[in-house]
């Protein structure tokens, strides 16, 4: 479950991300009313096994089960509930198209909001993590150890978000970013799975490597996330 | 398409909540058929309603004065304080006669999906309220569901500091119903917070 929005009296439109139909948005009718039996299971971040039928415009809930539902134990966590929004929300934004399969998408969310939910690192780790991840299946995986545009192996000192990650110094464009070593070893780590070199990351360093992630998503969404701004840092 | 007026009608009707093209044509043709009085009288509440509606000063409630009724109400206990998402929660409250302190109107939840952020609700009016050594317990009264929840989790650790009993309304079983068919989220939560019989 990726959002819900209020329509009329006491429906929602939910949208989903499924594993096989892709981004799905449907109707679920008097889901807002207190005696509705299905209502607290389509709440965003519950992972559910659903059943619809075709409506006129949108699809129709019939049926909902419960397989996870993270959302009582991130509503409890500020900063874990909007670290996981803006991944919904990233989510969403990373299938523009309705009904078009996106099977890695939807298992990276999956596994993202389960980490989360699990308490397993720092929230914004996960959430940096994610983004990294979800860019990079989406076909823009930055370049942390060669340059991005030659290929020539690194460390290099610049970061180029234009340039798709760091640059080396015949190649970097004016303006571009000079990270700390730290930070782009952190970046290397959150998208390769390195836990335990990305667990010791300073809270300095971590917070130099969140601003780069935001400034590479943003450049390939060409659009601000709305929840990003929002994540609890604290 | 119907002449002129009689469409900008049921345009201006089809804008409302809940009023779909269906339902401002029925809407426009009862007003086209009903006494010139009744259908002035509606006009004249509707302006009157922009023109003196405004919100409490206190609260964030609705008020025709610069205090709502009950900020104005001095039988209502100021030490108890319950906050709320909307205006309308405040009128379900009140018609269960169990509450006799004051109100605090957010104006909405937490929604960083939809933009909204803490600095965009009345937040920074509550803190100011707290400050003030009258108040002694806050009731989180934010809607049941997770922007609700997580509100409420916000809220609950930005007083914690100031000392003050932080409550959250007890979600669980519907009255009336069967147990059976209570979802297990629902059913979960009311196992979470049962209370002792003796």
């Amino acid at each position: 479950m990726l959002r819900t929005q209020k329509l009329g009296e006491a429906d929602r439109i939910v949208t989903l991300l499924t594993r096989e139909h892709g981004r799905v948005r449907c109707v679920a009718r008097g889901v807002r009313k207190t005696s509705s039996r299905i209502g607290a299971r389509l709440e965003p971040f519950s992972h559910v096994d659903i059943q619809l039928y075709s409506g006129k415009s949108l699809d129709n809930v019939s049926q909902v089960e419960t397989l996870a539902s993270h959302g009582a134990r991130l509503s409890g966590d500020y900063g874990a509930w909007t670290a996981g929004t803006a991944m919904l929300e990233t989510a969403e934004r990373m299938t523009p198209e309705e009904r078009e399969p996106s099977v890695q998408q939807y298992a990276l969310l999956v596994s993202g909001l389960r980490s989360l939910a699990g308490n397993e690192h720092s929230a914004t780790l996960i959430l940096d993590a994610y983004l990294l991840r979800s860019l990079a299946v989406a076909g823009w995986s930055p370049s942390f150890d060669q340059c991005a545009k030659c290929g020539a192996p690194g460390p290099h000192r610049a970061f180029a978000v234009a340039a798709g990650g760091m640059v080396c110094p015949t190649c970097r464009p004016p303006g571009s970013a000079a990270p700390s070593q730290g930070a782009v070893q952190l970046l290397g780590a959150l998208l390769s799975g390195d836990w335990t070199r990305a667990d010791s990351a300073q809270m300095r360093v971590q917070r130099e490597a969140s601003g780069l992630v935001a400034a590479f998503l943003q450049w390939h969404l060409e659009h601000q996330l709305r929840s990003l701004r929002l994540v609890d840092r604290q | 398409m119907y002449e002129g007026i009689v469409q900008d009608l049921i345009d201006e009707l089809g804008r409302l909540p809940g009023v779909g093209p269906k339902s401002a044509q029925r809407i426009a043709f009862h007003i086209l058929a009903a006494d010139p009085v009744d259908v002035l009288r509606l006009a004249d509440t509707l302006r009157q309603v922009k023109d003196q509606v405004r919100f409490c000063e206190v609260c964030g409630n609705v008020a025709q004065e610069q205090q709502c009724r009950i900020c104005r109400d001095p039988r209502r206990d100021v030490s108890i304080l319950c906050v709320v998402e909307e205006p309308k929660d405040v009128v379900a409250i009140e018609k269960t006669r169990e509450f006799r302190g004051k109100y605090h109107v957010l104006g909405g939840a937490i929604s960083p999906i939809d933009g909204i952020g803490p600095d965009d609700l009345r937040i920074r009016e509550l803190m100011a309220r707290l400050a003030d050594t009258t108040v002694t317990e806050v009731i989180l009264a934010t809607d049941p569901n997770l922007e609700g929840e997580a509100t409420a989790t916000y809220l609950a650790r930005l007083i914690a500091p100031m000392g003050l009993t932080v409550s959250r309304l007890a979600s669980g079983l519907p009255v009336g119903g069967d147990l059976e068919y209570a979802d297990e989220v629902t059913l979960g939560r009311a196992f979470a917070g049962r209370r002792a019989l003796s």
